[in-house]
């Protein structure tokens, strides 16, 4: 099979017409997907060639909106339900925690919920507190759901074909940042497994966990720790529940330096996670306190100027990292990593709105 | 592109013009009187002797089931319990109404319903104790039951969450083309929950094939229903959301059974939901955590006895010459004492096994669900004089 170099958004959907054209039993739901915008384009098409029986649009409640997928999935249906604002779905949170991360437990294995609920999170100018939470340690912290964040074109198809026929309830997070990425993406099917991370770039003295966004500015820092003599191991974790510890456990051998890199706020986020089973299972190999770079704890402002430095990138990684290291002549490295016009848009090319 | 008008159906008035509360009259069927004669001016629905004997057993049953297990539970037998009460005619005619292939979404209080599907006395003790040959493996509360094989949802504690599980599960018998619909029944306090105002409207807006069924018992645990809404009911909801309704009297079997009839033929002919109040009134306590006589008065209840749904149903039985009361009391009697045995009985069966604790967490138990489970088998190897019912059921 052939690659091409597809968006994050229309690799996703590429993987809806995909699960949608092998399985009857598929269905896209949800507020505005077959609205002109399509959800960022991931839903386009999907209604001319499935109808509107499978592909329709939902009345404004998201708690029941969640009810009616887990009663079809219930029913032997694999529903995808997709909703633009991770933080208004947050009305839906008593079905999700209660019935669908639970029913199959309390039904003793007779009926499951194999329920995919794509998310978008994200950050952005003038989003603010309730438009831009990255509330995946939520997500994963109930068992019986699976949470799944890529951050490449290629596994955001993989990864939600994965996520559609996993028989689980699975929270697939997209980073709104994420959608307008390229990258080369396998032509047709694509088998892919929920719960194993990636080593996206080798190296011997630090190992940087990221997740989603974070992906993208950790493999800028790596390029640039490299300038400076410090060689990153990048893995992307890319399923956040379960977490694959055998990949960063090798790597954290191998390096002995772990820095995680998370969109969420810091506190009990899911580099907190990373950080507490370093310093639980391998702190003899350790060479330096594992550390982690998150959100500061505190709302996202909407106020452009009151963003400036509220979300960590890459110049915040090579800075850690090199402290982590040893290494002290940081200004060069620093200096060579290209600071964008604008500080919270996604890029120059980016005219909004989100 | 669509050219819409959502005014189409609007008229003009050139004054204000109030709509009030109750400028909608929404009567209650009623086809068997409180003394048990059909109402001249009513339709009594085709029942065979059979399948009328079987609701009225089935609501026996339901009550000794009911006034054994309350016993049981203040015996410190059972963890908690919660009886139907005066409730038993809503569930059993309405379940009676059904076909076993119609999918039934409850709440708490609807063993009288799964009761009529065949759930055996065995299986409702089962479940109580959480025993291994429960199949939902001691992870329910009692009370909380499921039957895959009798078309039964497991229960949800947190109120309403089933009612847009049932209109989803509904959109899928639709799909599939199954000639079924899904019963879903809940209180008129569920009803306030955001999960009934979502599931009704979006059920009426997919066209699926789901019978509503609410229980007005007048009491959400002790909050009365007049503190709980101030409009109609609950059928002037559904008017509201454009589905069909039929207000019932709930302790009248025969009204509940020709509502539900009725409600499954438009669901299945027309692919829409119904909505169905049924007016009753719950003679138990909540539950056997709570305590009704802090919060309503003897009289209230001595006038809902009298309206008692198995008294009735038995007067029209006997004037129809179907039911042998002198055979019955010997049945009741049976009843009883198969609940006393199998109670004793099943209160000897072993739990689940320890492994049972992390299976079906996930479709394949997770490596640090079995990390977990082998550090809990080990601590309670090393201590097994502290865990007398789970120390020997280690393989």
């Amino acid at each position: 099979m052939g690659e091409r170099s597809l968006t994050f958004a229309q690799a996703i959907n590429e993987a809806m017409h995909l699960a949608m054209e092998k399985d009857p039993e598929v269905l896209c739901y949800g507020l505005g997907v077959d609205d002109p915008k399509r959800i960022f384009g991931t839903t386009k098409g999907l209604q001319e060639a499935f109808g509107e029986e499978r592909v329709f649009d939902m009345p404004t409640s998201e708690n029941g909106m969640l009810g009616i997928g887990i009663g079809a999935a219930l029913n032997d249906m694999k529903p995808v339900m997709v909703h633009q604002r991770l933080d208004f779905f947050l009305l839906a949170m008593d079905q999700l925690v209660n019935a669908a991360a639970k029913w199959f437990y309390m039904f003793g294995g007779q009926r499951s919920v194999p329920i995919t609920i794509r998310l978008m999170l994200g950050r952005g100018w003038g989003q603010g507190p309730t438009h831009s939470q990255n509330l995946q340690a939520w997500f994963a912290h109930i068992p019986g759901l699976k949470v799944v964040m890529p951050a490449t074109a290629a596994d955001a198809k993989g990864l939600l074909l994965a996520s559609i026929f996993d028989p689980n309830p699975v929270v697939f997070l997209e980073h709104r940042w994420l959608h307008h990425q390229e990258g080369n993406v396998p032509a047709g099917w694509q088998d892919d497994v929920l719960g194993k991370a990636k080593v996206l770039r080798t190296g011997t003295d630090i190992t940087l966990v990221a997740i989603s966004y974070q992906v993208v500015e950790a493999l800028r820092a790596a390029e640039v720790l490299q300038s400076v003599g410090i060689s990153a191991e990048v893995i992307d974790l890319r399923t956040v529940q379960p977490i694959d510890w055998a990949t960063i456990e090798a790597s954290i051998a191998k390096t002995g330096r772990v820095l995680a890199l998370d969109t969420g706020a810091l506190t009990c986020s899911v580099s907190a996670e990373i950080v507490a089973r370093s310093a639980e299972k391998q702190f003899s190999l350790l060479k330096t306190a594992p550390a982690r770079i998150a959100m500061p704890d505190f709302p996202e402002p909407t106020s452009y100027g009151l963003t400036k430095s509220f979300h960590p990138d890459a110049r915040n990684i090579v800075t850690q990292a090199c402290k982590m290291c040893c290494v002290t002549e940081i200004e060069k490295a620093l200096n060579s990593l290209t600071v964008p016009e604008h500080h919270d848009v996604p890029g120059e090319w980016f005219k909004g709105p989100f | 592109m669509k050219t819409r008008n959502h005014l189409s159906h609007v008229g003009i008035a050139h004054e204000v013009n109030i709509i009030s509360n109750g400028l909608i009259d929404i009567p209650m069927l009623q086809i068997l009187s409180q003394d048990g004669v059909v109402h001249k001016e009513a339709v009594e629905p085709e029942l065979d002797q059979e399948t009328a004997l079987k609701m009225y057993t089935t609501m026996q049953f339901t009550r000794v089931l009911d006034e054994r297990m309350v016993a049981a539970q203040r015996q410190g037998r059972i963890s908690f319990y919660l009886a139907s009460t005066g409730e038993e005619g809503a569930t059993v005619a309405s379940a009676a109404a059904l076909e076993p292939q119609d999918m039934i979404m409850s709440q708490y209080r609807e063993q009288g319903s799964l009761a009529y599907r065949g759930y055996s006395t065995e299986q409702f003790m089962n479940q109580m104790f959480s025993n291994e040959k429960e199949p939902n493996k001691g992870r329910q509360m009692p009370i909380h039951y499921g039957a895959k094989e009798l078309n039964f949802m497991t229960i949800s504690s947190p109120l309403g969450t089933q009612i847009p599980q049932a209109a989803g599960y509904a959109y899928g018998q639709k799909m599939a083309g199954e000639p079924a619909v899904t019963i879903c029944y809940f209180g008129e306090g569920a009803a306030s929950e955001g999960d009934f105002h979502a599931g009704v409207n979006m059920a009426a807006v997919l066209n699926c094939p789901v019978i509503f069924f609410c229980r007005n018992n007048g009491y959400a645990i002790s909050t009365p229903a007049e503190e709980q809404f101030a409009g109609d009911g609950i059928a002037s909801r559904g008017i509201g959301y454009g589905v069909k309704t039929i207000r019932v009297d709930g302790n009248d079997v025969l009204g509940v059974y020709a509502a539900t009839q009725k409600a499954r033929e438009i669901a299945l002919a027309e692919n829409c939901p119904v909505l169905i109040e049924a007016m009753t009134y719950r003679l138990a306590a909540h539950s056997t955590s709570d305590d009704p006589t802090g919060y309503r008065s003897k009289e209230e209840e001595a006038k809902w006895q009298e309206r008692d749904p198995i008294a009735r149903m038995a007067k029209w039985l006997v004037s129809k010459g179907w039911l042998d009361e002198d055979a019955n009391k010997k049945e009741v009697e049976q009843m009883r004492q198969e609940v006393l045995q199998e109670l004793k009985r099943v209160e000897q069966v072993p739990i689940c096994k320890i492994d049972e604790l992390v299976t079906d967490v996930y479709a394949e138990v997770p490596p640090i669900l079995q990390k977990q489970l082998s550090e809990l088998k080990a601590h309670i190897k090393k201590y097994p004089e502290a865990y007398p019912k789970t120390a020997g059921r280690i393989d």
